[in-house]
């Protein structure tokens, strides 16, 4: 399979990747998988709707996996389903992503249901990048949803981010710790223009020394909006955190709703949000460094997403 | 050279002016020389230091380096004139290590001279060359970062704005020696420390002492000292064998 030169520019700006790794991979483009590579130990295969795919990772496993998504053709709209079974005690990489060039008038469109069991004592990394780009007025719409469950003792960090270019975004993200499991996610975000994005993520630690945390930054130029809802359920002896901080700019709006609730008393859960604008100190001893003072704030932004 | 003429500067409120906070500032500062700072808090010490960054604007007078008017310029183009200043209270960047700033600092430093310059400030470079300048670092450590960016600017004025604030002894101690060997009788740099300290005031050439927003005593320590002797030297020295004075 060969790439153009638009969708290997946008598949490396999502995953780095240069060119068609070795191992397990499936690479959608335009509404197809048009690369599906398993490995011995990691099978992926069509579901039986069709609507996505299954993949499989055996027992003990140790693989980078990589599923990006690319949409190139305007207009171009879609729903996927993909399912990943990690195998007890793996340890495994997951890179994922989207990117959506539209340079035309009509929307894209692509709305990803990924749900993920990781088996007892598994280990999974989940890195996702999303980003739009294309000079048309089509706006270029993601709707993500993650749902996990982390069996006994599994440790997931989820990493999802979203720094340029797509203009309507509505993510779900729904996660159930099982005992001593432990789930970390982390969002960086940033709106421009008239964008929109909606964050709902609810982590249910369900099991005895289960923990949790969310780590959410953002960043909101212009006239674009946020709302982050991050939730904490703790029903059993357990430590969950959450952490919103965001820098909002121009003529911005920002909503950060945490929420914890507690069904023990031996349940810790804390919460710190925190919405402030560039502090005029940081720009100032920035230019006295010598920076001009949007070198300042660029350079502020891109550490404050690191 | 470094020439203050005539500045004053006013402050306003929402009901007009408030307040003339630098009263008419006359002040050369020469290159090779270390120039202290020093008087009551709220006298205008740090006012004169932001003033000559571009951090503040002169109500009227005028600011000079090497005879170029620099008063309108703002606070890049004097840094790129080669001034440069370590803040009293540095802010924080979530998300920049302390590489990050002593690189933007010092564009292009190899990596041995930017470990030098950290360890010249007590932080050692392993434990703390990626660390984020946030929250997670002490007031203290902030402070040495903020030194260490001024050290690696090498620029030719340096100005540091209380620097044993918030630093243990033990930093001072190894700090003064810094400020020492990098700055004394050194032909390309005009230093000017703003402190209270008696032991960096020992180092300097110059002492002068600002109060109510004006020059109130400048000259030679020998010829400064014995004015600000009681407010600034420390009453329980021989309790401790003299051993706070610095010996150069």
């Amino acid at each position: 399979m060969k790439f153009d030169n638009l969708s290997m520019e946008l598949l490396n700006t999502i995953t780095d990747l240069t060119q068609i790794p070795d191992g397990a991979v499936n690479i959608r483009v335009d509404g197809e998988s048009i690369v599906r590579n398993s490995s011995a130990q990691v099978t992926i295969t069509s579901r039986e709707d069709g609507r996505g795919f299954s993949l499989v990772v055996k027992p003990g496993t140790q693989e980078t996996i990589h599923v990006p998504v690319l949409i190139t053709q305007a207009g171009i709209q879609e729903t996927v389903y993909n399912t990943f079974n990690i195998g007890e005690n793996s340890d495994i990489t997951i890179i994922a992503g989207c990117g959506i060039h539209n340079p035309s008038h009509s929307d894209s469109k692509h709305d990803g249901v990924h749900e993920f069991v990781v088996g007892t004592g598994a280990r999974l990394r989940y890195v996702e990048k999303h980003m739009g780009q294309g000079s048309g007025q089509g706006k270029r719409i993601m709707n993500p949803t993650t749902r996990i469950t982390l069996h006994s003792g599994a440790s997931a960090e989820l990493e999802m981010t979203q720094i340029k270019g797509v203009d309507d975004t509505h993510r779900s993200t729904i996660a159930y710790i099982e005992d001593k499991a432990t789930l970390k996610i982390v969002e960086r975000l940033m709106t421009e223009g008239d964008q929109v994005a909606e964050s709902d993520v609810k982590l249910n630690i369900v099991g005895k020394g289960g923990s949790g945390q969310i780590i959410s930054r953002s960043v909101a130029r212009d006239t674009s909006v946020q709302v982050f809802r991050a939730s904490l359920l703790g029903q059993v002896e357990c430590n969950g955190h959450v952490e919103c901080d965001s820098i909002i700019m121009d003529k911005a709006r920002i909503s950060s709703i945490p929420e914890l609730v507690a069904e023990d008393s031996e349940a810790v859960l804390t919460h710190e949000a925190a919405i402030g604008k560039i502090a005029g100190e940081q720009l100032i001893k920035l230019m006295s460094l010598g920076l001009m003072e949007q070198e300042a704030v660029d350079i502020i932004i891109d550490g404050f997403l690191r | 050279m470094l020439e203050l003429k005539n500045l004053y500067m006013t402050v306003y409120d929402e009901n007009g002016p408030a307040k003339e906070i630098i009263r008419g500032i006359n002040l050369v500062f020469e290159k090779g020389k270390v120039y202290a700072i020093t008087g009551p808090n709220g006298g205008g010490k740090t006012s004169i230091a932001k003033l000559v960054m571009g951090i503040f604007s002169p109500t009227s007078g005028e600011i000079y380096l090497n005879g170029e008017e620099i008063t309108q310029l703002n606070i890049s183009e004097r840094a790129h004139r080669g001034i440069s200043y370590a803040f009293q209270q540095p802010p924080r960047f979530k998300g920049l290590t302390i590489e990050d700033l002593i690189k933007i600092a010092r564009p292009g430093i190899d990596q041995l001279a930017l470990r030098g310059t950290m360890r010249d400030v007590g932080l050692c470079p392993e434990d703390y060359l990626f660390r984020d300048v946030g929250p997670g670092l002490s007031g203290g450590e902030v402070k040495r970062v903020e030194i260490a960016q001024v050290l690696a600017r090498e620029a030719e004025v340096s100005i540091f704005d209380e620097p044993e604030a918030g630093v243990d002894l033990w930093t001072i101690q190894k700090l003064i020696g810094i400020l020492y060997s990098k700055f004394k009788n050194n032909p390309n740099a005009i230093t000017i420390i703003i402190t209270h300290n008696e032991n960096i005031l020992g180092i300097c050439d110059e002492i002068i002492v600002v109060g109510n927003g004006m020059v109130q005593a400048q000259g030679t320590r020998e010829e400064v000292w014995p004015l600000i002797k009681d407010d600034v030297e420390c009453k329980m020295k021989e309790q401790c064998g003299e051993l706070l004075t610095y010996e150069i």
